[in-house]
């Protein structure tokens, strides 16, 4: 069957999009948040933050919820003593580990990871982890990375952990790979490679990988498909080793999906038959699955909050092929580099904001009594309690969205609320 | 520094908004750097309220540490205030912004606003959050009531002997483990012996409430971990006597009638003689009847009925914060017959009375916040059940140990929306219920413990709870430490070394294949201890290698 196009730009572009830039109360989340997601993504590591105990109380109150025979997360807690210059920080860091070690010999892994306290006072963790890394390496590696609120938002925090990494990834020689950068659910993985195959793109990499400890190698023939749209730290650091960024917009939706595969159709000189041939399943089952969901959705109007920075592609999805309409697109952070292609792609004349002052946001989307409000957990039943259909946005982060068999599932996470709603009399 | 895997508290910080969202009228300004607005969700997720928290956030960024950080403060105020009208304002900072050491509290009192500012002082790397909350309501009350403190040794009037006492319940916060039901039911039971409420605080109390305290005759401490700061103060300023004892447990709560009794001084007996009355279980037709009303609780007679007597000595190992813990001591012990085999609690500052719990039953209590401490010890202590916290349940899950929730921390599970008080007659129907239902039932034990070898009734399996049954040897690890076989065979690694044991076996005694064997005969719930016994027995006696005689030897020495 023939595909419509849906990769052609519009004919008008959005490359001077007005942007609201606000400041005040954020109500989003620090990076630490990331070791959420990543301790199950990366199996054989342990993430130690190096904070206070409200550190330590941020990630069990978030993490904590799931019953651990052995925890992969934990804080080194700072006290008196330590701030006081009393206790030696290194001498503490050393023996902290070496009791975390000996618990848990099987950990191949360890990310020292910042946090507030200790960057405000200074504590060199990227030193601390090269000491120790004398003493462990090659059983366990020692990595360091920052997920402190002062310095990172929410999924930054991967953004810092793969940071952390690319130094150490193995040197590839000139061949061309393609490097699939972001966390993504392993089914969606499989799809992904599984569509690469159809059309002879390989081999493929994903970072990060499922064991810390299988790196891919990075170098000039490195091609950097993003996965996810967070990744500036990273995706700079890789190419720096050499890496080629292939611009591209994210991979939700049919439409994002194409666009994204195309993207490394392209840079592979793939034939467009065989591109169709190959993608041409997948894209009809989800056209049929999709359907179902955009006659829910189509004519809202739609709230983003900021949280995560997947909020303009999940917009542009939410516009293009759910037919929404979008009252504001909220994001804590837009790099140019990482989000053109999807700016370019959203309807003119969105109204787009970085950063937030809580407070005033909430008075424009109570003003505007969207359809359904994207938003964190801190505000989710507050505003359902305000008569307001809300879809709390770290679900996003936490569930398989990406590629053409997940867009009729990320479609109905936006619709459930509202037919949820529908369902229920009391 | 101090590795923590799960740490029983939060900051003070979150305390004292417990405080804050517990009441109505009152908001707190926290210099905070960005990404502590997490705390929002312990409350519009874990406690499910259907509003923000009061707390306004500076919400601080790196880039603003080379600036003033003092301004944001300031500004953060006076939105504050403009927008949420606010009775009394709450001023205090988090651990880091104690770091930079902006003065926010003073700061917000030379900004004339025309409300009571409260400067919170909560010295986050020494200090945790009870204490925080503790130290938040003792400050807001004395700040509002020390204008109306009457001069020393003013005597207070006495009641006349026709007015019902009123009394104060002082503690119940936000967060707090089952305070919504709790309260319900110590209201109840004043009603039951006459006594009127005056103030609950703070839990749905407003800055004008906290100023009627005074008109109260006495002051009931319901949770000394936040409350009894305050009622000491009340009580030294207002000659407010405080009722201290907690009313979890049907024991504690007649004593908790009784102390009532001679506070107030009004006659109690009546609902004693009820309450008593029950525990023999005289049911009549008429009281069993569903529409009859127990007048008191339930548990005294499912305790004594036989179904129960399987419950006798089983061990138990309770931890929490002191207040439950102590409580759970006594029903466990007094009410249903279990044998305590380790007690300990998070709460430094109560911990002299559960040390002394701990001796009467000839025990060392655990005085700890240090998770893995506590993981030690019940390994130690090879309990057949844990009455914990929220973090016990990751101990209980990894050595394999029954578990019940009593104390905070706690998550969304323990905030149900049915009916679930800890506390008076109703809190000792659900604690039976929600202790004994982790334990294996008492046929399914028999049966398990006289034939080993079925295919589906298998070693450690509990049908009533649909779980699969426990691995006797972990030739595999448990799925959810999501470690697959084949990563383990790809490390090189072996499985046994990802599953230390946690207590260590005694030194230089061996078990022989037959003595091994037949220990593996022995009901897993109670296999953990017996095996220790019978290993001292042999260590005591220079015994090396443990048979099939010496494991039978030290069962007929030691008992069950």
């Amino acid at each position: 069957m023939a595909l419509e196009p849906c990769t052609e730009v519009p004919t008008k572009i959005n490359t001077d999009i007005p942007v609201l830039k606000e400041r005040g109360q954020r109500e989003v989340f620090c990076g630490l948040t990331g070791i959420v997601w990543l301790h199950r993504k990366m199996q054989d590591a342990f993430f130690l933050v190096v904070g206070s105990r409200t550190c330590a109380h941020l990630i069990q109150s978030a993490a904590g919820v799931m019953i651990f025979a052995e925890p992969r997360f934990g804080t080194a807690i700072l006290g008196e003593r330590d701030l006081a210059g009393l206790a030696d920080a290194n001498e503490e860091l050393d023996r902290v580990v070496d009791q975390l070690l000996e618990r848990r010999p099987d950990i191949g892994t360890l990310f020292l990871v910042g946090s507030c306290p200790s960057e405000v006072i200074k504590l060199d963790l990227a030193k601390a982890a090269e000491r120790l890394n004398q003493r462990f390496f090659p059983k366990v590696r020692i990595l360091n990375y920052s997920g402190s609120g002062i310095e990172t938002t929410f999924t930054q925090g991967e953004d810092a952990c793969l940071g952390s990494m690319v130094p150490v990834l193995p040197r590839s020689y000139d061949e061309p790979s393609l490097m699939v950068v972001g966390s993504l659910a392993d089914v969606v993985e499989d799809q992904f490679q599984r569509l690469f195959d159809k059309m002879g793109i390989g081999p493929v990499y994903f970072f990060p990988p499922r064991r810390a400890a299988n790196l891919p190698p990075v170098g000039k023939g490195t091609k950097l498909l993003l996965a996810q749209p967070f990744l500036g730290e990273t995706v700079r650091s890789l190419i720096s080793r050499g890496a080629t960024l292939l611009p591209s917009p994210y991979p939700f939706g049919i439409e994002g999906t194409t666009a994204w595969l195309k993207t490394a159709a392209d840079a592979w000189n793939i034939d467009s038959n065989l591109f169709e041939e190959a993608i041409a399943p997948a894209a009809a089952r989800a056209k049929i699955a999709l359907e179902r969901y955009r006659q829910a959705l189509t004519g809202r109007k739609a709230f983003l909050f900021p949280d995560s920075q997947l909020e303009i592609p999940l917009a542009r999805f939410l516009s293009r092929e759910c037919g929404m309409e979008l009252v504001e697109v909220g994001t804590p952070y837009i790099d140019r580099l990482l989000m053109d292609s999807e700016i370019n792609l959203l309807p003119v004349g969105t109204a787009l904001s970085e950063g937030q002052d809580v407070e005033k946001q909430l008075d424009r989307c109570r003003e505007a009594r969207p359809d359904i409000t994207v938003c964190g957990l801190g505000l989710a039943n507050p505003l359902e309690a305000e008569g307001m259909a809300t879809k709390w946005s770290i679900e996003l982060v936490f569930s398989p969205i990406h590629g053409y068999d997940q867009a009729a599932d990320l479609a109905e996470l936006f619709a459930r609320p509202l037919e949820r709603r529908r369902r229920l009399t009391v | 520094m101090e590795l923590t895997l799960w740490t029983y508290e939060g900051p003070p910080h979150v305390g004292a908004m417990r405080i804050a969202t517990a009441m109505e009228g009152v908001h707190y300004v926290l210099h905070a750097p960005q990404g502590d607005t997490y705390a929002d969700l312990l409350f519009t997720m874990i406690e499910r309220r259907d509003r923000r928290p009061p707390v306004t956030y500076t919400t601080f960024q790196a880039r603003d540490l080379g600036g003033d950080t003092a301004e944001m403060v300031k500004t953060s105020v006076r939105e504050a205030y403009e927008r949420f009208k606010p009775q009394v304002m709450l001023v205090g900072e988090s651990c880091t912004a104690e770091l930079i050491q902006d003065q926010p509290g003073s700061l917000a009192k030379g900004m004339n606003l025309p409300i009571p500012i409260v400067s919170l002082e909560l010295p986050a790397y020494s200090k945790k959050e009870n204490w925080g909350a503790s130290e938040t309501l003792y400050h807001l009350v004395r700040t509002l009531l020390l204008p109306i403190v009457p001069a020393p040794n003013t005597k207070r009037p006495q009641r006349e002997s026709h007015i019902r006492p009123k009394a104060n319940i002082i503690g119940p916060t936000a967060l707090g483990f089952r305070c919504r039901d709790d309260i319900r039911e110590v209201i109840k039971l004043l009603a039951e012996i006459g006594v009127d409420v005056n103030v609950v605080a703070p839990m749905g109390a407003t800055p004008d409430d906290l100023m009627r305290i005074p008109d109260a005759d006495f002051n009931i401490c319901l949770y000394p971990e936040i409350a009894l700061t305050t009622c000491t103060w009340l009580s030294r300023s207002f000659g407010q006597p405080t009722v201290k004892t907690v009313p979890i447990g049907v024991g504690a709560t007649r004593d908790f009638i009784a102390e009532i009794g001679k506070v107030a001084d009004i006659d109690v007996s009546q609902a004693l003689a009820r309450s008593q009355a029950d525990t023999l279980g005289n049911w009549d037709a008429a009281r069993v009847s569903s529409a009859a009303e127990v007048s008191a609780s339930r548990l005294p007679w499912y305790s004594r009925s036989v179904d129960s007597t399987y419950l006798t000595g089983k061990r138990v190992f309770i931890f929490g914060d002191a207040s439950h813990a102590l409580a759970a001591a006594r029903i466990a012990t007094e009410e249903l017959g279990f044998t305590l085999v380790g007690i300990g609690t998070y709460s430094r500052e109560f911990a002299r009375e559960v040390r002394e719990v701990a001796k009467k039953h000839g025990l060392e209590a655990v005085i700890s916040d240090d998770y893995l401490a506590v993981e030690a010890k019940v390994a130690e202590a090879a309990p057949e059940l844990v009455l914990g916290t929220q973090m016990e349940r990751h101990i209980a899950k990894r050595l394999g140990i029954p578990c019940a929730v009593i104390s905070a921390p706690i998550h969304v599970q323990d905030v149900p929306a049915r009916y679930s008080p800890q506390m008076g007659w109703e809190g000792a129907n659900v604690i039976f219920d929600s202790w004994v239902h982790p334990l294996m039932m008492g046929l399914e034990e028999h049966l398990i413990g006289m034939f080993r070898e079925d295919f589906e009734f298998a070693e450690g399996h509990m049908s009533h709870l649909h779980t699969a049954p426990a691995q006797e040897n972990r030739h595999e690890l448990p799925r959810e430490t999501g470690i697959s076989e084949q990563a383990i065979a790809s490390t090189g690694g072996s499985n046994q070394a990802v599953l230390i044991p946690v207590a260590q076996a005694v030194e230089g005694v061996t078990w022989s294949a037959d003595g091994e064997a037949e220990l593996k005969k022995i009901p897993f719930f109670v296999r953990g201890k017996i095996k220790r016994n019978t290993e001292k027995y042999a260590s005591d006696r220079g015994i090396t290698s443990i048979t099939v005689e010496t494991l039978y030897d030290a069962k007929a020495a030691i008992g069950k």
